[in-house]
């Protein structure tokens, strides 16, 4: 316990959010934004290709940072008030990770950080976020697509985190230290975002005519994007070989028998609807992105694009 | 010959067969009402924090964490449905609470508690 304790020992029994003005260590990052990598060993491990290595991590930060914007565009929009709040924690757990990992990246390999005019303060995980174009993101296409309605964020949201998950808890036994960790936190994040996205579906399914014709439909349409996010690129094999990344096609089992556990419970039989083809065999992980992420990016990088000495 | 009505100024409607939703029962406009209590990481007991509207118990939880512990506050939550909650009335105040007001000596004020003893 440290010394500047705002409390008296009476009042910390009383109210649960006591502890609150204590200690700032407790937060995600501290109250200040200082090197999200700070004090985390950074080296990259011996036999690793650097470029492999940032290419990866933008893949997966990529992931987070643009289902988290889409997320987020649900903050005031949710059916209610709690709903609301929950997406809209979903959306930060995930820029959270979007952060660490885009931050990883840029360490990894300075070279696919974007120059920014001389004199911006932009930390080199934001360069990235707000100083790409739409071909040079590298998320899988099912996080992109325009939002749909709450069914639609239901489905999505689950799809993202069944195979997210499967994907981190292989991914906390990286060879690479900042993978492994962001990996170990995000489990546990997106742990709660597949048990809350899986219940409204069980809810929606089973709820009335109308919440289950529109669940159907929600699931219908992400279906043919379900099975790009167990392709393996390239990079993730690479990545894979040498022992920092996951190979997507390896975690397809585990994935596809969690999702079955929530269509069973459900009642909802597996679609059968044909993947969605890439462009001249180009997908989301190649830079293949439909033209909602333009628009989508036009706004979020808006500002940070008209003030790039802006300080904040 | 369908039975055609007037009535109303829409023009002549058809008066059998037609759905009417009559005798659906509608679902419940509003989810039920919850009150949530929550430990904090260093208190010892479950503190009311607030309320919330949820369909069932589960995610009453869920909304709760989501509501009420997302600056990483709790450790633990009850949730209870604010309509199993008994409350005494405002108009009973005087005999249920005036009469302990002038009882000082139910007060253990008179003991030395010991610096060490902790929780009092």
């Amino acid at each position: 316990m440290t010394d500047h304790v705002h409390t008296t020992p009476e009042d910390e029994h009383d109210n649960a959010y006591a502890g609150l003005l204590v200690n700032d260590a407790h937060w995600a990052f501290g109250t200040d934004f200082e090197d999200p990598l700070a004090g985390v060993d950074t080296t990259i491990p011996e036999g690793v290709d650097a470029p492999t290595l940032a290419a990866y991590a933008l893949m997966l930060g990529d992931d987070a940072l643009v289902m988290s914007h889409r997320v987020s565009e649900w903050t005031s929009n949710a059916p209610d008030l709690e709903d609301d709040i929950a997406l809209s924690n979903i959306a930060l757990d995930l820029l959270g990770q979007a952060r660490l990992l885009l931050a990883r990246a840029a360490k990894a390999d300075e070279s696919v950080v974007p120059v920014l005019p001389e004199g911006s303060p932009a930390p080199p995980e934001d360069a990235l976020a707000f100083f790409r174009e739409a071909h040079d993101f590298r998320n899988v296409r099912l996080a992109e697509l325009v939002n749909g309605d709450f069914a639609e964020a239901t489905v999505r949201v689950l799809l993202f985190s069944v195979w997210r998950l499967a994907l981190l808890e292989q991914l906390r036994a990286s060879r690479d230290h900042v993978l492994a960790a962001v990996a170990a936190k995000g489990v546990k994040e997106v742990a709660y975002h597949r048990d809350y996205s899986a219940r409204w579906f069980v809810t929606l399914a089973r709820g009335t005519d109308e919440s289950r014709r529109r669940l159907l439909a929600a699931l219908d349409a992400l279906w043919p994007l379900w099975p790009e996010l167990f392709d393996t690129h390239p990079v993730e094999a690479a990545a894979a070989e040498s022992g920092v990344g996951v190979d997507p096609a390896g975690v397809r089992d585990a994935a596809e028998a969690v999702l079955d556990q929530v269509l069973a419970a459900a009642d909802v039989p597996r679609p059968e609807v044909a993947r969605r083809a890439g462009v001249l065999g180009r997908t989301g992980r190649d830079g293949m992105h439909g033209e909602p992420l333009g628009r989508m990016l036009a706004e979020m990088q808006s500002v940070a694009r008209a003030h790039p000495r802006g300080l904040w | 010959m369908t039975e055609l009505s007037a009535e109303g100024g829409h023009g002549a409607v058809p008066l059998k067969d037609v759905p009417t939703g009559e005798g659906v029962t509608p679902p419940e406009p509003e989810w039920p009402l919850y009150e949530v209590f929550v430990r904090g990481k260093r208190g010892l007991n479950h503190v009311h924090v607030g309320s919330l509207h949820a369909a069932d118990d589960r995610m009453a939880l869920l909304h709760a964490r989501d509501v009420y512990t997302r600056r990483n506050e709790g450790v633990s939550i009850w949730v209870v449905r604010a309509d199993a909650v008994t409350a005494s009335s405002p108009d009973e105040k005087d005999p249920m609470f005036a009469p302990s007001g002038d009882k000082v000596y139910r007060h253990p004020t008179f003991y030395d508690i010991p610096d060490n003893v902790p929780h009092m």
